[in-house]
């Protein structure tokens, strides 16, 4: 007379898959945490020019600014390339204050090692840049990466 | 009477609907990262001072005009030529650095018309406001790539026993930097400035004219 009887053999028990929910709503969240949605719908055509030099960019510390000709949607902005930021287009006065404004939404300790992410239609005017440049040299901020595609050729 | 048990609630679809997001989740899901090149600008200074005077043979022009097309060295070139000019030009080592040392560990053809040491070579560049952005960034690219390629070799030549199945030992050096950013590694800091130092990239750039 024992306590733990042996069931009675033959019929297999049916694995629980009760938990299987529980694991796959795990994975699921994983990846709706990991996803980003795209923060700044662009306004302009964004083709990357690529480059094979290339180093890998923090985006912790790093400032957007987008510039090319704006894209079909947007035609009435006219054909001449345009500097987006976050979601409204800015002239090239408006760089310095939008950099500053970007700075100070910033984690306090990486303010000071910002860097500024160029992503620029390769079909754009280098002049363009160049002014850009310029007023991210008013605005102190001197770190800037060219952002591209690396070449996959060679 | 037997008590009798509350009816289960058939979980077995639950899976199938969790699946049916992850999938969603999954194919959307774009981990993305940027590259690009970082560069740095120079500060604004407006304090007036006499502009060094720097010889014309320690300075390699490259000029890029409305139509995309190269002047380097007041010569035209191919794009696929520029890399090489410029790793000939910093490498020359004809003559001493500011510091009245030669370099002994240039392995250049030490042309007396060209850098006398990598120290002061200088490479400018200017564009056209019309050159596009394009070719702006495959003539940077170029540039960048030759102060890579150099300094690539003097970290081979250095610190190759230190990485030994590596292929490009500066940019092993510069991963483990990234790996360890929260623990300083003060031996690793001093042997990537070693090698900056050796070449330093003394890359500047013209503001295009205004018209």
């Amino acid at each position: 007379m024992s306590k733990f009887r042996k069931k009675d053999k033959g019929e297999l028990p049916a694995i629980s898959t009760a938990s299987l929910p529980d694991i796959v709503f795990m994975l699921l969240f994983f990846f709706m945490v990991a996803t980003v949605m795209r923060d700044s719908s662009l306004m302009i055509e964004n083709q990357l020019p690529s480059a094979d030099q290339v180093e890998k960019l923090k985006k912790d510390r790093t400032i957007f600014i987008y510039a090319g000709k704006p894209s079909e949607q947007y035609k009435q902005f006219g054909k001449e390339p345009r500097i987006q930021y976050n979601d409204a287009f800015i002239t090239v006065e408006e760089v310095q204050s939008s950099v500053y404004q970007g700075i100070g939404e910033m984690n306090e300790e990486l303010q000071s090692k910002v860097v500024v992410g160029l992503k620029v239609d390769k079909n754009t005017n280098a002049g363009l840049v160049s002014d850009v440049k310029q007023e991210l040299r008013k605005a102190n901020a001197l770190k800037v990466m060219y952002i591209a595609n690396t070449k996959t050729d060679e | 009477m037997a008590k009798r048990a509350a009816p289960e609630v058939n979980a077995g679809s639950m899976a199938d609907i969790a699946f049916l997001l992850l999938i969603f989740f999954l194919v959307t899901t774009t981990i993305e990262k940027d590259k690009g090149l970082l560069r740095s600008l120079p500060p604004i200074d407006d304090t007036e001072y006499e502009p060094p005077i720097i010889k014309q043979k320690n300075l390699f022009t490259v000029l890029i005009n409305r139509n995309n097309q190269l002047l380097v060295e007041d010569e035209e070139m191919a794009l696929d030529d520029l890399r090489e000019a410029a790793i000939d030009f910093l490498d020359n080592g004809g003559g001493t650095n500011p510091a009245g040392e030669s370099c002994d560990y240039c392995k250049g053809a030490r042309d007396d018309s060209s850098s006398d040491h990598p120290d002061k070579a200088i490479i400018s560049m200017k564009h056209d406001r019309e050159t596009t952005y394009e070719k702006y960034m495959e003539v940077q690219n170029e540039l960048v790539a030759a102060y890579n390629f150099l300094r690539e070799r003097e970290a081979e030549r250095l610190y190759k026993k230190y990485y030994p199945d590596a292929d490009n030992v500066f940019t092993a050096m510069l991963e483990e930097k990234e790996k360890n950013q929260f623990s300083k590694d003060e031996v690793l800091n001093d042997r990537i400035e070693t090698i900056k130092k050796l070449y330093p990239m003394k890359l500047s750039e013209a503001e295009p004219d205004k018209n």
